[in-house]
């Protein structure tokens, strides 16, 4: 079950965590973690800790970094932010992601074109 | 780009695993303490807040393992890991690792050290000489073999061959260089004026030698001179260039200095100076040598030009050689030039040490094998005790590939510890083949043994190789492993099984029969030794010293000469216990060799071109009595055989039979150098510059009658060589406070230093083989421990029906020379094939001698023995009440 749901989300989890980091400037973990599920109205069960490696990975592609500083509660915390390859990244997958849910969309459209 | 970037980070994770870890668990405890936060203020209790956040999370172990995988690179930190448990197995077990790591230290060791003496010795003989690998020897041939090389006859090579760049001519020679007080031999070379040039060495003083200084009769009287003797003798004197030197009594001007580490191209020893081919006749005596193309007096060297093959280079100087011949039939008929790789250069020490190194490499691989032999069979012991670990591991999931490489790891760090062990013996031993190669005043030693990248690169491949393929054994045993009947206690049913127990056999029955190869082949080499040490040469070795002095170096001319040996003569003779003393001019069994000359008799015919050649020396009077050879018939030389009186000449028993038809010469004439002399007597044939020479002829003259010279004394004493040395130096300065003896030996000290080469054999080989027999005697206690240690059930029922300590000990002995008797048997029929190749190491010894085989039998089996004997004992100790619980 777990499976089937990171399998779906693995590409997207990263267009929705550089989203996030675009529209919120510099944010922790956690905070990512909310954003994600408020805006998807918790229709998302996601396992909060996936986003985790997939910060990794995304810190490791050069497209966020990562500073630790003090949270809105004064606590160590790791604060990660888009840098510019990232929003060109995310301009890109943006883009791209579009272009898949429009052609996507017309497919599953019911409309009558083949009857 | 972007690929490398990660691997990078990936990479750099790796140095920080520690304190990315601590990040991580800072990073997650703030998530959860921040979620847990917000579920309080929606309401939830503490214990229901902190449930759901950690329901909303995720399992934590799961999410930290993936993102360890993501951070680093897993195959690395498993390696490390493995890495750090094999080297916790390995000290856990010290007795194991100990053992295991010796066995293939000794191993590497050996095989190290012969590499880097033949790397040194053989293949990049000269240090400091370019383009070694285009380098070979050459010499002359005719029907009998190997001969030297005329210069008119280089000259044409020279001229003609179109496959080699270069040639070089090279005699060596000797000469006594005096400084002050100080008088000792040194060795030098005669050369062709390219030498330096060719070799591509350049003096750090002066200049090398000179196209034009290759002609003239003695007209060019220079030397370069190498950086030991510029150091030693001239206190390394930044003005040495122009300075002169005697060299053979003829002061020549030192026009160069050879840089550091060149010393010559002769293998075995160092050279101190080199003169130009044009001096040839004061250090050879004779004749002028350079015009004369029947005169063949030097050895060469010929460098190929690039991509020629020595088979083609040697097609290329049989065809001039076929030319000379047709051209030169007087000079040159059946005769030609061969070429030679320089490790098996037949005029210098390599040829010498090629047996010997060939048979230390053969050995030092067996010993290897042994080694290697043994870490396998200390392996399957332990697998054998941690197959209960292998099954708890594979049960509780561990992959078996994962074990495998578990096993291979640990496999590896063993190697790796004994490589580093192995080459540090080996750099101890580099210098080991110096200590068989004689030393002699004058003479520097110049073995260099190269530990260079290939002998290295060589070395820890092998180590590795050997490990891993040992390491494997086991651990494909582990992979076998079956789960259901190995979970089982261990101590309980039957373990193992016949497989195991046979592959341990067959390992140790592989040690026994090479160990019991090695010990053959040191029997025969200690038997050959014995002998050539029985050999009799003919001449008295005992009570006899033989030591020289060099006049002529301090400017000595004949009548000084002959005054100065009558004089030492007297006063030596004066002295207590000395019976008679004689000088001549070569001692037997020197490294410098006789004088030779073409000879004729009367009613002797033969073919032009085919005058026979004949060795000869020129002694005092009463030689053959002091020497103790004793006489056929006639007389000695004696006092009255003085210039004026008629020339004369002892000859060997050989000479008469094959010159005079065994038909007594005495008073018969005999042509030495357009010279008559008469034959006034027969001396019996001894041996003269080696033991393995066959019966040769030989003949001696008067040195009264001679040239000049000789400086070579022998004294007839019952004293030591102690004692004469003081009384001779004393002797010596009374008469010329400027002159001074060379050190004093006994002849037999002279005639081993000639046999060096046998005696350096057997001691390698002995110390070769005491390591294998440790090795296999290692072998087999383990394999007989082990067998005890698994027949405790066995045992204990012998001992519960009755069976006493000495019936256990003769079971479990028994069992051990069962496998010994087995290994030996392989290893007979083995040495029986192997045993011929140390042919020329052998000196009247059968390669099948049957007493050398009857010691290894005896050797191995009380090695054996001696192995079995704490397990067997062990195994008397077996408690029958605790053995036989189930």
């Amino acid at each position: 079950m777990a499976m089937e749901k990171s399998d779906v989300l693995h590409g997207s989890l990263s267009l929705m965590v550089l989203r996030t980091l675009d529209t919120l400037g510099p944010q922790h973990g956690w905070g990512i973690a909310r954003r994600i599920e408020q805006i998807s109205g918790d229709a998302l069960a996601l396992n909060q800790g996936t986003l985790y490696p997939a910060l990794l990975r995304l810190e490791q592609m050069g497209w966020i970094g990562s500073k630790w500083g003090a949270s809105e509660n004064n606590r160590r915390a790791k604060f990660y932010a888009l840098t510019r390859a990232g929003k060109k990244q995310l301009a890109a997958e943006t883009e791209n992601w579009e272009r898949i849910s429009d052609i996507l969309g017309r497919f599953l459209r019911p409309t009558g074109e083949s009857s | 780009m972007t690929r490398f970037r990660v691997l990078w980070r990936r990479l750099s994770a790796l140095f920080r695993a520690q304190s990315l870890e601590r990040d991580l668990d800072d990073e997650l405890s703030f998530h959860l303490d921040m979620e847990i936060a917000e579920n309080l203020r929606r309401g939830m209790n503490p214990p229901e807040a902190r449930q759901t956040a950690l329901r909303c999370f995720g399992g934590v172990v799961q999410i930290k393992e993936t993102y360890r995988e993501t951070r680093g690179i897993p195959m690395i930190e498993n390696s490390w890991q493995d890495v750090r448990y094999g080297f916790r197995m390995l000290r856990r077990n010290p007795g194991f690792s100990f053992l295991a790591i010796l066995c293939l230290t000794l191993g590497i060791g050996a095989i190290t050290s012969v590499c880097s003496w033949i790397e040194g010795i053989l293949l990049r003989p000269f240090p400091l000489v370019a383009r070694q690998d285009r380098m070979f020897a050459l010499t002359g041939v005719d029907r009998n073999g190997r001969t030297d090389v005329s210069w008119p006859d280089l000259q044409d090579l020279r001229r003609e061959s179109t496959l080699v760049d270069a040639f070089v001519a090279e005699h060596i020679g000797g000469t006594t260089l005096s400084i002050g007080d100080r008088a000792e031999r040194a060795a030098g070379s005669v050369v062709s004026s390219n030498y330096f040039d060719v070799l591509g060495i350049h003096p750090i003083l002066g200049r090398t030698f000179d196209p034009s200084e290759d002609t003239g009769r003695d007209a060019h009287p220079v030397t370069v001179i190498s950086y030991r003797a510029w150091k030693d003798r001239y206190k390394a004197d930044p003005a040495i260039v122009g300075k002169t030197q005697r060299l053979n009594g003829v002061p020549h001007t030192i026009i160069g200095v050879m840089p550091e580490g060149f010393f010559g191209t002769f293998v075995g020893y160092g050279f101190q100076f080199w003169v130009p081919a044009s001096m040839e006749d004061n250090f050879e005596g004779g004749e002028y040598k350079l015009e004369n193309r029947g005169a063949r007096w030097s050895e060469g060297f010929a460098f190929l030009k690039p991509g020629v093959t020595i088979e083609q280079a040697q097609a290329d100087l049989s065809a001039i050689g076929k030319r000379l011949e047709a051209a030169y039939p007087d000079t040159d008929r059946g005769r030609g030039f061969k070429l030679y790789p320089l490790w098996q250069t037949p005029f210098n020490g390599a040829g010498t040490l090629l047996p010997t190194l060939r048979i230390s490499l053969v050995v030092a691989c067996l010993v290897l094998l042994i080694a290697c032999a043994n870490v396998g069979n200390l392996l399957l012991v332990r697998s054998f005790s941690r197959r209960h670990e292998m099954t708890v591991r594979i049960s509780v999931g561990a992959g078996r590939i994962r074990l495998l490489k578990q096993l291979l790891t640990e496999g590896v760090i063993l190697s790796m510890a004994a490589a580093a062990g192995g080459l540090l013996l080996a750099y101890w031993g580099r210098d080991l083949i110096k200590l068989v190669f004689p030393a002699s005043p004058g003479l520097m030693v110049n073995l260099p043994a190269q530990m260079d990248l290939r002998v290295l690169t060589l070395s820890v491949g092998v180590c590795l190789i050997a490990t891993v393929l040992f390491a494997l054994v086991p651990a494909l045993q582990a992979s076998k492993i079956d789960l259901a009947s190995a979970m089982r206690s261990e101590s309980g049913g039957v373990v193992g099984g016949r497989g195991r127990t046979s592959i341990r056999s067959g390992l140790v029955l592989v040690q026994v029969s090479l160990s019991f190869l090695l010990l053959v082949g040191t029997g025969l080499l200690l038997k050959s030794l014995r002998a050539m040490q029985n050999t009799d040469v003919g001449f008295s070795t005992a009570g006899v010293l033989s030591t020289s002095v060099d006049m002529v170096a301090a400017g000595y001319d004949g009548p000084r000469i002959r005054n100065f040996q009558d004089q030492l003569v007297s006063r030596m003779q004066g002295l207590g216990g000395v019976e008679s003393a004689v000088w001549s001019r070569t001692a037997p069994f020197s490294y410098r060799g006789y004088l030779s000359a073409s000879i004729a008799v009367d009613g002797l015919v033969v073919e032009p071109g085919e005058q026979p050649v004949v060795e000869y020396n020129e002694v005092g009077p009463g030689y053959l009595a002091t020497m103790g050879i004793p006489l056929i018939s006639g007389r000695d030389i004696a006092r009255g055989d003085i210039e004026t009186a008629l020339p004369v000449a002892v000859v060997n028993q050989t000479m008469v039979r094959r010159f005079w038809r065994g038909q007594d010469p005495v008073g018969k004439r005999l042509q030495v150098k357009e010279r008559w002399l008469r034959v006034v007597g027969v001396a019996r044939d001894c041996k003269y510059s080696s033991l393995l020479e066959t019966a040769k002829p030989f003949f001696y003259t008067p040195l009264r009658q001679g040239a000049m010279g000789g400086q070579v004394l022998q004294i007839r004493t019952g004293l030591g060589p102690q004692r004469i040395a003081t009384a001779l130096t004393r002797e010596v300065k009374a008469i010329d406070s400027n002159l001074a003896p060379a050190e004093v030996i006994t002849l037999r000290e002279q005639v081993d230093r000639m046999s060096w080469s046998w005696r350096a054999a057997v001691d390698l080989l002995a110390m070769f083989c005491c390591m294998a027999l440790l090795l296999a005697g290692i072998g087999l206690y383990g394999v007989m421990s082990y067998a005890v240690s698994q027949g405790t059930r066995e045992l204990a029922l012998r001992i519960a029906l009755g069976a006493g300590a000495s019936d256990l000990l003769r079971m479990v002995i028994s069992q051990g020379l069962s496998l010994t008797l087995a290994g030996v048997g392989i290893g007979v029929v083995a040495a029986f094939g192997l045993t011929r190749l140390m042919g020329s190491l052998l000196y009247k010894v059968s390669p099948r001698d049957p007493e050398s085989f009857a010691a290894a039998f005896l050797v191995m089996v009380v090695a054996a023995v001696s192995a079995c004997f704490l397990p067997a004992w062990r195994a008397t100790r077996t408690d029958p009440v605790r053995g036989l619980r189930p």
